[in-house]
């Protein structure tokens, strides 16, 4: 893994209201570097992920994606989100287009492509999650998992430097989550660079390259799963990762 | 005072009035009022629909300025009954340019009717779930294409069935452009009511080709309702 960040975020601030959510958040991920983010709720794991596609505005701190300081006010979001794929926690598939149509609308309203070569990469990309016999599926007609992926291949169509999913998983019935597991671990097979807000621990423990654990708005420990799963530095990052096996499947824990 | 243009007339003086007695005949006559109806009705929720989009729009995306604005527009206009809106809109188009009562009468209701659509159509934008917005500007969508291919699509669908009953309020509504003396449905009973003095033959007949339309018409959105129903 060559030292190349695509991510860097310095001391990011971000305060809604009374309340600080993040309290000098500093990061780096490095190209091909699959990161899961842990933590207890309300942490402001998901804050920060929107903040590296400026879905949420930071107060203060600056971010990088690659050479390109996007917190400059000058830059063009629009660009940016382009490079930055994106699946969030309930899907948000546009409801009024098939699963195919998920796919190609950004590769032609955003993109300018046209709508057979459009259509051509869209399969393409349902193909890569395995869900190419929905192409014509609305979203209402596609199981959680299934809309799960289909918002994966919509993110994908957009070829994207890195992806971000915020708790991709948390809103599926336990049997569907596997398949989104599997898809996001062939994505991290195939070399994208992820940043995973979850609780899945298996999936942290057998994909992930690091681990950060975020509490109170800063980061407690951030380092290889083996290290967090059996010798954590803090005695904090022991007890939440106890808890959360405890919940999420013990064996894992103890196979870790 | 009324202006009826000289078609109208023309069509009037050969008409042999005792005839009209027939009601089959009277529903004819009436009938070729269906079209000047039917014109002012379809002109007039097109501009309502235009319009109304983009207060809508405002409403909800516009911020203070504009959203204030749009909310000012809808409170004033329909705080105001349609036929004072159309009376006054009437003399004021009038004075700009030279239209025909029948389009100014249109597009009066239309302007009214804008008012009401904006308020359907706030509703409707603001049903759709905000994750929407989200997901699109997050594959780099701007504000604006986000609106246009994604809550729009979305919002106009939601929008079909009380937009049904708007289009219903217009069709009857269109009736109120008689008294600039377009010759539509109820002109023309009005007009056979006075050479009859058969008020109620007259008038019921109006009355039903008005229900025949509004019902048409809600069976017409029906299907497009049923047909675009959006699942969530």
């Amino acid at each position: 893994m060559a030292d190349r960040p695509i991510v860097r975020i310095e001391e990011l601030h971000k305060t809604y209201g009374e309340t600080e959510v993040l309290k000098g958040i500093s990061v780096a991920v490095q190209e091909q570097e699959v990161v899961v983010i842990i933590g207890p709720s309300g942490t402001g794991k998901s804050t920060m992920l929107r903040c590296i596609n400026l879905l949420t505005r930071p107060d203060k701190g600056r971010i990088w994606l690659e050479e390109q300081e996007i917190t400059d006010p000058h830059t063009d979001v629009n660009k940016i989100r382009q490079r930055i794929g994106m699946v969030f926690q309930d899907f948000n598939l546009f409801n009024h287009l098939t699963a195919l149509g998920n796919v190609t609308i950004g590769l032609t309203k955003v993109l300018g492509m046209k709508k057979r070569e459009a259509e051509e990469k869209g399969m393409w990309e349902l193909e890569r999650v395995g869900l190419i016999d929905k192409a014509q599926s609305y979203p209402a007609q596609l199981s959680g998992g299934q809309k799960q992926r289909v918002a994966i291949a919509r993110a994908l169509g957009m070829d994207p430097h890195v992806m971000l999913f915020d708790e991709p998983t948390s809103a599926l019935d336990p049997e569907l989550i596997g398949e989104v597991l599997t898809v996001m671990q062939k994505l991290a097979r195939e070399g994208m660079t992820m940043l995973v807000v979850t609780h899945e621990m298996g999936f942290a423990r057998e994909v992930s390259d690091r681990i950060i654990f975020m509490e109170h708005g800063v980061i407690v420990e951030d380092g290889p799963p083996k290290k967090l799963f059996h010798d954590p530095e803090h005695k904090r990052t022991r007890e939440f990762l106890w808890k959360i096996t405890e919940l999420y499947g013990k064996d894992e824990a103890e196979t870790a | 005072m009324f202006r009826a243009d000289s078609l109208y007339q023309a069509v009037l003086n050969t008409q042999n009035m005792e005839q009209l007695q027939n009601f089959g005949l009277l529903v004819y006559y009436l009938s070729q009022g269906v079209g000047v109806t039917l014109g002012v009705t379809v002109i007039a929720l097109s501009t309502g629909m235009v319009f109304g989009t983009i207060l809508g729009i405002m409403r909800v995306y516009g911020g203070p300025v504009l959203g204030g604005f749009a909310a000012t527009y809808s409170m004033v206009i329909r705080g105001i009954p349609v036929i004072v809106v159309l009376f006054i809109l009437f003399f004021v188009i009038a004075q700009f340019i030279n239209l025909s009562p029948f389009l100014a009468g249109a597009i009066a209701l239309g302007i009214a009717s804008s008012a009401y659509q904006s308020e359907i159509f706030r509703g409707a934008i603001m049903a759709v779930p905000p994750g929407q917005m989200m997901a699109a500007r997050a594959i780099g969508m701007s504000r604006l294409k986000a609106i246009s291919f994604v809550i729009l699509p979305q919002a106009f669908r939601l929008a079909i069935p009380p937009w049904s009953n708007e289009a219903a309020i217009v069709l009857k509504d269109s009736s109120l452009v008689y008294v600039l003396g377009v010759p539509e449905i109820l002109r023309r009973a009005q007009y056979v009511s006075a050479r009859t003095h058969e008020p109620f033959i007259a008038f019921a007949a109006a009355a039903l080709l008005y229900f025949v339309l509004t019902f048409l018409t809600n069976r017409g959105l029906d299907v497009l309702e049923r047909r675009y129903r959006l699942q969530m």
